[in-house]
C-alpha cells in the first residue's frame, strides 16, 4: 500500500486539553499544523478549566486568587512547569483558548483574577478557575443563599439530588430537591441521550409541565448538565421563560456531556481553522530526518500515513493517555523513549493512603524540559531542539492535587506553540 | 456521673447459652453446628463477616496433598473434609481439580516420594504425563519435569460463610456485626458477663453467657488474655495476588516443600496466586507490601511464566493464628487446630478454637460444639457430616459472574446497572439493603462491598462506589455528609489492594480515579 506523505510545519500528539490548545494556538499563528491522537479523555472531562487552586497540598490551602497561588507555588517549587511562563502569559493563553470555545459554541464564565468554588455533583466544592457559561448562575444562587430547586432524573445515574441537598443542607437550607420522570423514558438514562432529548421541543414541554407545579418560592432551578448537546444555551433561555425563574447545570460524572461539548466544539472550529485532524490515530513510530525535521508514522494500529514535521509538540498525557508506560520496574515514555523524572522504585510512588494529603509521588513524575519547553535527554540538553512537550506528560506537577490541570496544559501549549515559532528559521 | 451516663447507655442486656466471638467460618460454622443440636448463641464481630483469615486466604479446598509430607494427620482432615464439603456445600464450591507439578531445579527425592506420601493419608495423587499436563494447562512452564493430579477445588470462603450464619440465624442464632467483646467479668472461675461494644454506634450491651467460644482466629491471643490467660500463638501474614483474568482451569501446586508463592487457585473469573509468610506483631495491621508482591511474581512465574507478564488487579493478606511455635519456620507448625478447653487455667466455661484451615472449618465446629455440650451436660449429636447446607440469598451475590447472569436472564427495564466491571444492578443493591435493615443492620458501601462484586472488577469502585453513593442517597440510606465520608472510607479501603500492583492497566485506571475523586471532586480536600 502506498502511504500518504503529508508534510506540515507543526505535528501535535494528543488531543487532550493540551493538544487541542496546541492546535487553536497553532492555526491562529498561521502554521501549518496536523493533530493526531485518541480522543476518550475529554470524555472524563468535568468542563471546568482550572487555573491554579490548592498549594501546598499537605496543607490543604486553598486559594481565593489563582495568580497569587502562582507565585507562591512557583517561589517554593521553582521546577514546577508554571515557573517557566510569567502570569501575563498563561492570562493571555487562558483568553485565547476560551475565545476559541466560544467562537464555537461553547461559552466560558468566571471572575478576572478570582478562583470559582464549584459545586461538583458528589456535594462538594472545588476550586476552579472558568466553568461554562450554562454553570455559573448556580454560584450566584449559591451565595445568595436563594431557594433553590435541584432536579434530576430517574434513570440516570450518579446524580442525585437529594444528595446535594443532604451534603448541602447545613448551609444552604432553602435547597430542596425533585425527581423527574419524563415521559417515554424506559430503563437507563444516560446523559448524552438526555442532553439530545432536550433538544427536542416536545420533550422540553413535557418537563415543563412536570416541573412548573413544584416551583413555589424558588429563585432558580438546578439541573445536571445534560441541557442539551450544543444548543444548551437556547434550551436553558426556553426554559427560564417558561419556568420563570433561573436555570443552571451542575457537573455530571463522566462520561459527562460537558466534557464532550468541548470535544464537539474543538472538532468543529478546528477544522475551520484549516487544521489537519486524524482522530482516532496514533503514533506509531518516529525518526529523525537528516536535516532535523521528524517524521512519524501514524495509524489507528498499522502505519497508514506518515508525516513530516519541521517540529512538534508531544502533549501525549500521562498514563491514561498513553504518553507514558509503567511497567513494574520503571516508567517510561511513549513515542520517544525520553528520560523520565521518577521515583527510585515502585515503593515509593504512591502513599499507603489514597486520599493522602500529601499526594502521591508518581504524580510527580514526567518529563523535564528546558525553559522552552523542550524535553531533556539524559545529559539534560534538549533531546531535539524542535520538539517541544505540554500538559500533564510534564513532571514536577500534581495537577489532580493543585487543581492547576487545563491551566497547565493550555499554558504550556502557548509556551511550547511560541517557543516553536522563535526556532523557525 | 460517669458511671449513670455508662448505665444509661447500657440498654441492652442479653442472654444466651453459647457467646461466639468471631465471624469467620469457624465462627459462623460453630453458630450452625450448635443451631442444628438446638442449642442457642450469639455471635459478636468486631468487624464484618469474613474480616479477617476467612476473607483473607487463598479459596483453596484442600485434597490434603500439600499437607502429605509435612503433617499426615492435618493431610486426612483436610481430605475428608474436602469430600464432604464437595456434597454438602456444593453451591460454594468449584470442582476444578488440581495439578501439582516439579519443576527443573526442584528436588527430585522430594518429587519421587510424593504419591507415596499422599497414599499414608489415603490421598490420591496420579502421575501424569508432561505432554498431557502440558496440553491440559498450555500457561505451564515448559521446564516441567514431574506432575500429579489431585481433587483440589476451589471455594467461596464468603459463601461459605454467609450461608452457615444465614443458616445460623434461621435455626436462632443472633448475629451482631461491628461488635466488639471488650471485657470479661469473670466470678468463681467463670465468666459471669461479657461487655460488647458496637463499634460503630459506641452502644454497650452486655451478654451473659453460659459458655463462651472464642473463634477469633488470629485474635484469640488478645481475647484469651481479657480473661487473664496467656495462649502461645503468632500471627503469621500471608499475601495473595489476584489476575485480572483465569490463567489456569485447574489449582495448580508446585511439588515442593511447602514454600512461599507455589499456589495458583482459579476463582470463577480470576486466578489467585499466593501466598508467603511473614511474622507480625499485630493481627490488626496486616497488609500487602509491593516487595512481597514482586517477590510472589518472580517465584509463581518459575511454574507459570505468564504470571511475569499478566496484569494483576488486587493484593490482599490474612493473618494465620499458629499454635504452639515459638521459634523456627512457621509453615512447619501443624495446620492441624487448637481446641482448647481453658478450665485448665482457671476458667471454665471459655474455650477456644484456633488454627486450623478453612477446609477443616465444619471438622472443628462440629469438635468445639461436642466439646461444649460435654461441658453443658447436654447430649446432643452433630448433624453437619450430613444436612446439607442451605444456599442463602445473602451469599449469592458474591460469586464472580452471578450478578451479570441474573440482570440478563430476569432484570426489569428500569433495573440500572450501576457497577459496569461486574454488572451489579440497583435492584441488587436494594437487594442487600433491605437484607440489612431486616436483619435491623445499618447498609453502609462497605457492607454492600462485601456482599457483592461492587469494587472488585478491573476498576476496583473508582466509578461504581460514587454512583452507589448517589444511589443509596437517593434511598434515604445516608444523610447529611455520611455517604461521603463512607465513599472516602470506600475508596481508601480499596487501595489497600490496589496500591501494590499499580503498573500497566491498573495505573491507567488508578489515574483516571484520582482524576476524578481529587482533580474533579477534590474529596481530599
Ligand atoms: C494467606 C492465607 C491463605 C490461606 N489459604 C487457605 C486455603 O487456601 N485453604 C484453606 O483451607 N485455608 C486457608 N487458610 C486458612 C483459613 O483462612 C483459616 O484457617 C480460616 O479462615 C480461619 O477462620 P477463623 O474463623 O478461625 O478465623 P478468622 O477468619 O480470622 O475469624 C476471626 C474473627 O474474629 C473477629 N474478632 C477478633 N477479635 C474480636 C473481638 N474482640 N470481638 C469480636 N470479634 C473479634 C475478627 O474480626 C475475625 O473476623 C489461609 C489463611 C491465610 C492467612
Amino acid at each position: 500500500m502506498k502511504k500518504t506523505i503529508i508534510n506540515c510545519d507543526l505535528l501535535i500528539i494528543g488531543t487532550g486539553m493540551a493538544g487541542m490548545a496546541a492546535s487553536v494556538f497553532a492555526a491562529n499563528r498561521g502554521l501549518s499544523a496536523v493533530n493526531a491522537g485518541q480522543s476518550g479523555e475529554i470524555n472524563f472531562a468535568s468542563g471546568f478549566l482550572d487555573l491554579m487552586g490548592v498549594f501546598p497540598v499537605q496543607d490543604k490551602k486553598q486559594w481565593e486568587n489563582p495568580w497569587e497561588a502562582v507565585d507562591a507555588l512557583v517561589k517554593e517549587m521553582p521546577e514546577h512547569p508554571y515557573a517557566k511562563i510569567s502570569g501575563k502569559e498563561i492570562s493571555l493563553a487562558f483568553d485565547e483558548f476560551t475565545d476559541f470555545l466560544y467562537q464555537s459554541g461553547v461559552p466560558y464564565a468566571g471572575y478576572p483574577d478570582k478562583n470559582i468554588q464549584m459545586l461538583t455533583p458528589v456535594g462538594t466544592f472545588k476550586p476552579t478557575f472558568r466553568v461554562p457559561n450554562s454553570m455559573f448562575k448556580g454560584i450566584q444562587a449559591y451565595k445568595e443563599k436563594n431557594q433553590c430547586l435541584i432536579a434530576d432524573f430517574r434513570g440516570m445515574k450518579g446524580f442525585s439530588g437529594r444528595q446535594l441537598v443532604e451534603v448541602l443542607g447545613d448551609k444552604w437550607p432553602g435547597l430542596r430537591n425533585i425527581r423527574i420522570d419524563l415521559p417515554g423514558l424506559k430503563g437507563e438514562a444516560y446523559p448524552k441521550h438526555l442532553a439530545r432529548s432536550m433538544e427536542n421541543m416536545e420533550t422540553r414541554q413535557s418537563l415543563i409541565k412536570l416541573l412548573k407545579p413544584h416551583i413555589k418560592e424558588e429563585k432558580s432551578v438546578g439541573f445536571p448538565a445534560i441541557m442539551g448537546l450544543c444548543k444548551t444555551l437556547e434550551v436553558i433561555s426556553h426554559l427560564e421563560q417558561e419556568l420563570g425563574v433561573e436555570v443552571f447545570e451542575i457537573a455530571v460524572m463522566p462520561p459527562s456531556v460537558a466534557g464532550s461539548r468541548i470535544w464537539t466544539a474543538y472538532q468543529t472550529g478546528i477544522l475551520k481553522k484549516g487544521v489537519n485532524v486524524l482522530f482516532q490515530k496514533q503514533v506509531l513510530s518516529f525518526e529523525q530526518s537528516e536535516t532535523g525535521e521528524l517524521i512519524f508514522d501514524i495509524g489507528q494500529r498499522e502505519k497508514e500515513l506518515r508525516v513530516q514535521a519541521k517540529g512538534a509538540v508531544l502533549a501525549s498525557g500521562r498514563f491514561f493517555g498513553k504518553g507514558l508506560y509503567a511497567d513494574r520496574k520503571m516508567i517510561r515514555e511513549s513515542i520517544f523513549n525520553l528520560p523520565v523524572f521518577q521515583p527510585e522504585s515502585r515503593c515509593r510512588w504512591h502513599e499507603n493512603n489514597f486520599l493522602s494529603p500529601k499526594g502521591h509521588k508518581l504524580n510527580q513524575a514526567g518529563i523535564e524540559t528546558d525553559e522552552f519547553f523542550r524535553p531533556l535527554d539524559s545529559s539534560g540538553r534538549p533531546a531535539y531542539k524542535n520538539l517541544f512537550a505540554a500538559g500533564s506528560i510534564l513532571a514536577h506537577q500534581d495537577w489532580t492535587r493543585m487543581k492547576c490541570g487545563s491551566g497547565l496544559a493550555i499554558a504550556s501549549a502557548f509556551k511550547a506553540v511560541n517557543s516553536f515559532i522563535q526556532e523557525l528559521p | 456521673m460517669i458511671n449513670m451516663k455508662i448505665l444509661q447507655n447500657r440498654d441492652s442486656f442479653l442472654k444466651t447459652q453459647v457467646l461466639i466471638i468471631g465471624g469467620g467460618v469457624t465462627g459462623t460454622g460453630l453458630a450452625r453446628d450448635l443451631g442444628l443440636r438446638g442449642i442457642s448463641s450469639i455471635l459478636v464481630e468486631k468487624q464484618d463477616i469474613n474480616a479477617g483469615a476467612s476473607g483473607g486466604n487463598h479459596g483453596l479446598l484442600h485434597s490434603g496433598a500439600r499437607y502429605a509430607a509435612s503433617d499426615s494427620e492435618a493431610a486426612a482432615e483436610c481430605r475428608e473434609e474436602g469430600e464432604l464439603l464437595k456434597k454438602l456445600a456444593p453451591q460454594c464450591i468449584e470442582d476444578t481439580g488440581g495439578l501439582f507439578v516439579a519443576v527443573k531445579g526442584d528436588n527430585e527425592n522430594y518429587t519421587a516420594d510424593f504419591p507415596g506420601m499422599c497414599e499414608k493419608s489415603g490421598i490420591k495423587a496420579d502421575f501424569i504425563d508432561i505432554a498431557e499436563v502440558l496440553e491440559m494447562e498450555p500457561l505451564l512452564s515448559p521446564d516441567i519435569i514431574a506432575a500429579y493430579q489431585v481433587s483440589d477445588a476451589s471455594i467461596d470462603p464468603f459463601m461459605l460463610s454467609l450461608d452457615n450464619i444465614s443458616h445460623a440465624r434461621d435455626l436462632g442464632a443472633v448475629l451482631m456485626r461491628y461488635t466488639k467483646l471488650e471485657s470479661f467479668n469473670i466470678e468463681n472461675k467463670k465468666i459471669k458477663t461479657a461487655l460488647v461494644r458496637n463499634t460503630v454506634t459506641g452502644q454497650e450491651t452486655i451478654i451473659e453467657p453460659e459458655q463462651v467460644v472464642s473463634a477469633a482466629g488470629a485474635w484469640a491471643g488478645i481475647v484469651a488474655g481479657l480473661a487473664g490467660i496467656k495462649l502461645d500463638l503468632v500471627c503469621s501474614m500471608g499475601t495473595l495476588l489476584v489476575t485480572q483474568s483465569r490463567l489456569a482451569k485447574k489449582v495448580i501446586n508446585r511439588l515442593r516443600k511447602a514454600s512461599d508463592a507455589d499456589i495458583l487457585v482459579p476463582g470463577g473469573t480470576v486466578s489467585i496466586l499466593g501466598t508467603t509468610s511473614v511474622r507480625i506483631d499485630d493481627p490488626d495491621k496486616c497488609r500487602p507490601t509491593i516487595p512481597e508482591t514482586d517477590y510472589i511474581i518472580e517465584q509463581g512465574a518459575a511454574m507459570i511464566p505468564a504470571l511475569e507478564t499478566t496484569q494483576y488487579i488486587r493484593a490482599y493478606s490474612g493473618v494465620r493464628p499458629l499454635t504452639g511455635s515459638s521459634s523456627g519456620d512457621d509453615r512447619n507448625v501443624s495446620r492441624g487446630f487448637a481446641l482448647i478447653d481453658h478450665a485448665k487455667d482457671r476458667v471454665e466455661n471459655l474455650t477456644t478454637i484456633s488454627g486450623g484451615k478453612l477446609t477443616t472449618f465444619r471438622l472443628m465446629a462440629e469438635k468445639t460444639a461436642d466439646l461444649i455440650c460435654r461441658k453443658m451436660g447436654i447430649s446432643k449429636t452433630c448433624t453437619t457430616r450430613t444436612v446439607p447446607l442451605p444456599g442463602s440469598k445473602e451469599g449469592r451475590w458474591t460469586a464472580p459472574g452471578l450478578a451479570p447472569r441474573m440482570w440478563m436472564t430476569g432484570h426489569k427495564s428500569d433495573d440500572i446497572i450501576l457497577c459496569e466491571c461486574e454488572m451489579v444492578s440497583k435492584g441488587i443493591i436494594d437487594n442487600i439493603i433491605k437484607s440489612c435493615r431486616q436483619q435491623g443492620e445499618v447498609p453502609t458501601l462497605k457492607t454492600v462491598g462485601i456482599r457483592s462484586r461492587i469494587g472488585k472488577g478491573p476498576c476496583q469502585g473508582g466509578f461504581c462506589s460514587a454512583r452507589i453513593a448517589a444511589h443509596m442517597y437517593d434511598r434515604e440510606e445516608f444523610s447529611g455528609k455520611k455517604g461521603l465520608n463512607e465513599l472516602r472510607e470506600f475508596l481508601n479501603e480499596r487501595w489497600r489492594g490496589k496500591h501494590p500492583v499499580l503498573w500497566g492497566l491498573p495505573l491507567e485506571q488508578a489515574e483516571l480515579q484520582e482524576a476524578l475523586h481529587c482533580g474533579f471532586f477534590g474529596l481530599e480536600l
